[in-house]
């Protein structure tokens, strides 16, 4: 009897098992009829492209050209792919009469004022090591770097992804010293 | 004229239709299950070279031809190339007796299903060969693989076969196809549904599709058998695996869903509708369903389709041999 119960309690599983591999079919049915979601890239672009990240940009300041930047090299130090180099601007050398009231500050025992402009002079960004991972965002203390939404960016050498972010925001002002060597593609390909 | 017998003449007229047939559906079949295995992934599969990506599969044969053929160090030469070669000639021997319509046979023989079950066995010895001579651990494990799996769905194959014969009466394919209807109840499917399964579900082992893919097993054994071979060698083996396809479809749409019969349209047509829809399933269970491990495979051929085949066969048998009383 025992046995009997054991062989039909088989047969109904693997009827069972059989009806699960028409299910199974049917959901490879329904995907096959839906709509496909790859997007055919060069012919089509994706229509959310504003939530997609392109590489680094220097935040404008109030000054066309002028990034927010303060070349402290919070990024560079936060930065884990050790894609960002920050170069600071040289003090400039004083003239005659600075250097007479520097002398006499001095003589007063008054702190002398550094008058070194803050914004870097170069700010080399390799985009070829670039996680895209917003560390350096998250450091910086003044909020002067951000994502471009340039994800489409192509170019023929590794030297195409090495940028000078300070040449690409004056490129970008139109400013004066424009060199389109500096940055090729950069703040190109969106739309 | 009489220099040429007419039989000949029809053979050798029927050879190069097959062998045209064959080229034409790899490369029809490579860019269908391409294009299939693209959609169930929700992906549009080739679409760059031509309209839809017609042209890929054309493409890639090009390619394959091209290619320069290597051996391993310490393979058999003379083995290792006769196994593309050995896997590829018998198929084609397997659609002479294909009836597409009504008298239209390269080859009307009286024992064609004999012929096509007995050359689709030397199907097994190509893959042994291949796997052997490549001097490759992966080659002989899928080779290993590949012979005992063929080997063994052969047998509830043959027996479901059988069954239909049985009940028809011949081993000839078109008379088989001539004792059904036009319409689906006529089919003998209707009276072999068990017979029907089991050959199906044994033909996607004689053909090594997946979901018993083990001899190839990409995931586990590389390629498994042809792992060794580059070109056209591999390029005979990809033709064989879909040649056999069409010849396993085609040999079940004459058994068991009324051959060239159907309503309306003429004989041909419905022969090819009929092979490209099961061809069509057997896509589809590709990428469907995973994988069965060796133990599996195995225990569904010997507990479950083995047995079935003989009641089967044996139940039909009875009810022939009381309707030859009656």
């Amino acid at each position: 009897m025992t046995v009997v119960k054991v062989m039909m309690k088989e047969a109904l599983q693997t009827v069972s098992d059989l009806w699960s591999l028409m299910v199974g079919l049917n959901v490879t049915k329904r995907y096959f009829l839906e709509p496909q979601i790859t997007v055919r890239y060069p012919w089509k672009e994706v229509h959310n492209l504003a939530t997609f990240k392109g590489h680094l940009e220097l935040v404008s300041s109030k000054t066309p050209g002028k990034g927010k930047c303060i070349s402290c090299g919070m990024c560079a130090m936060a930065c884990p792919s050790n894609c960002l180099t920050v170069v600071k601007r040289k003090a400039p050398k004083p003239t005659p009469e600075e250097e007479q009231a520097l002398a006499e500050a001095k003589a007063k025992g008054e702190k002398p004022k550094d008058k070194t402009p803050k914004d870097p002079e170069k700010f080399l960004y390799d985009y070829t090591l670039c996680s895209l991972c917003g560390t350096c965002m998250e450091n910086c203390p003044v909020g002067a770097l951000d994502f471009t939404g340039s994800a489409y960016l192509a170019g023929y050498t590794r030297e195409d992804f090495h940028f000078d972010l300070v040449q690409v925001l004056k490129n970008q002002a139109g400013l004066e010293g424009v060199d389109e060597t500096a940055a090729p593609g950069a703040g190109q390909s969106e739309g | 004229m009489n220099a040429i017998p007419a039989e000949l003449l029809h053979i050798v007229i029927g050879l190069v239709a097959v062998a045209a047939s064959v080229g034409l559906i790899g490369l029809v079949m490579v860019w269908v299950e391409r294009k299939v295995a693209g959609h169930i992934q929700r992906r549009p599969g080739p679409f760059e070279v031509g309209p839809s990506g017609v042209l890929q599969p054309l493409c890639d044969a090009l390619k394959l031809v091209g290619k320069q053929l290597f051996m391993p160090l310490g393979a058999d030469p003379i083995l290792f190339w006769l196994a593309p070669v050995l896997a590829f000639l018998p198929v084609l021997l397997l659609f002479l007796p294909l009836p597409v319509g009504d008298g239209l046979q390269a080859l009307d023989v009286n024992l064609g299903l004999l012929l096509i079950l007995a050359f689709s066995g030397l199907a097994v010895l190509s893959v042994l060969l291949a796997g052997w001579a490549s001097n490759n651990k992966y080659g002989l494990l899928g080779a290993a693989r590949g012979v005992a799996q063929s080997v063994a769905y052969e047998i509830p194959l043959l027996l479901s076969v059988l069954s239909v014969s049985f009940v028809a009466g011949s081993l000839n394919l078109a008379t088989v196809v001539e004792g059904q209807g036009t319409w689906p109840w006529n089919w003998n499917i209707m009276t072999q549904p068990l017979a029907f399964l089991i050959y199906f579900v044994s033909a996607f082992g004689e053909t090594n599709r997946a979901p018993f893919d083990l001899p190839e097993a990409e995931s586990e054994l590389t390629a498994g058998f042809h792992t060794e071979y580059s070109g056209m060698g591999f390029g005979l083996f990809f033709l064989a695996e879909y040649a056999n396809m069409v010849v396993v479809c085609a040999v079940a749409t004459a058994l068991f869903l009324g051959g060239w019969h159907g309503p309306v349209l003429p004989g041909p047509v419905w022969f090819v509708l009929k092979v490209s829809s099961l061809m069509l399933l057997m896509v589809f269970a590709r990428w469907t369903f995973p994988r069965v491990r060796f133990d599996q495979l195995l225990n569904i051929n010997w507990k479950w389709l083995l047995p079935l085949a003989v009641a089967n066969l044996l139940l039909t048998a009875f009810f022939v041999k009381l309707a030859q009383f009656a």
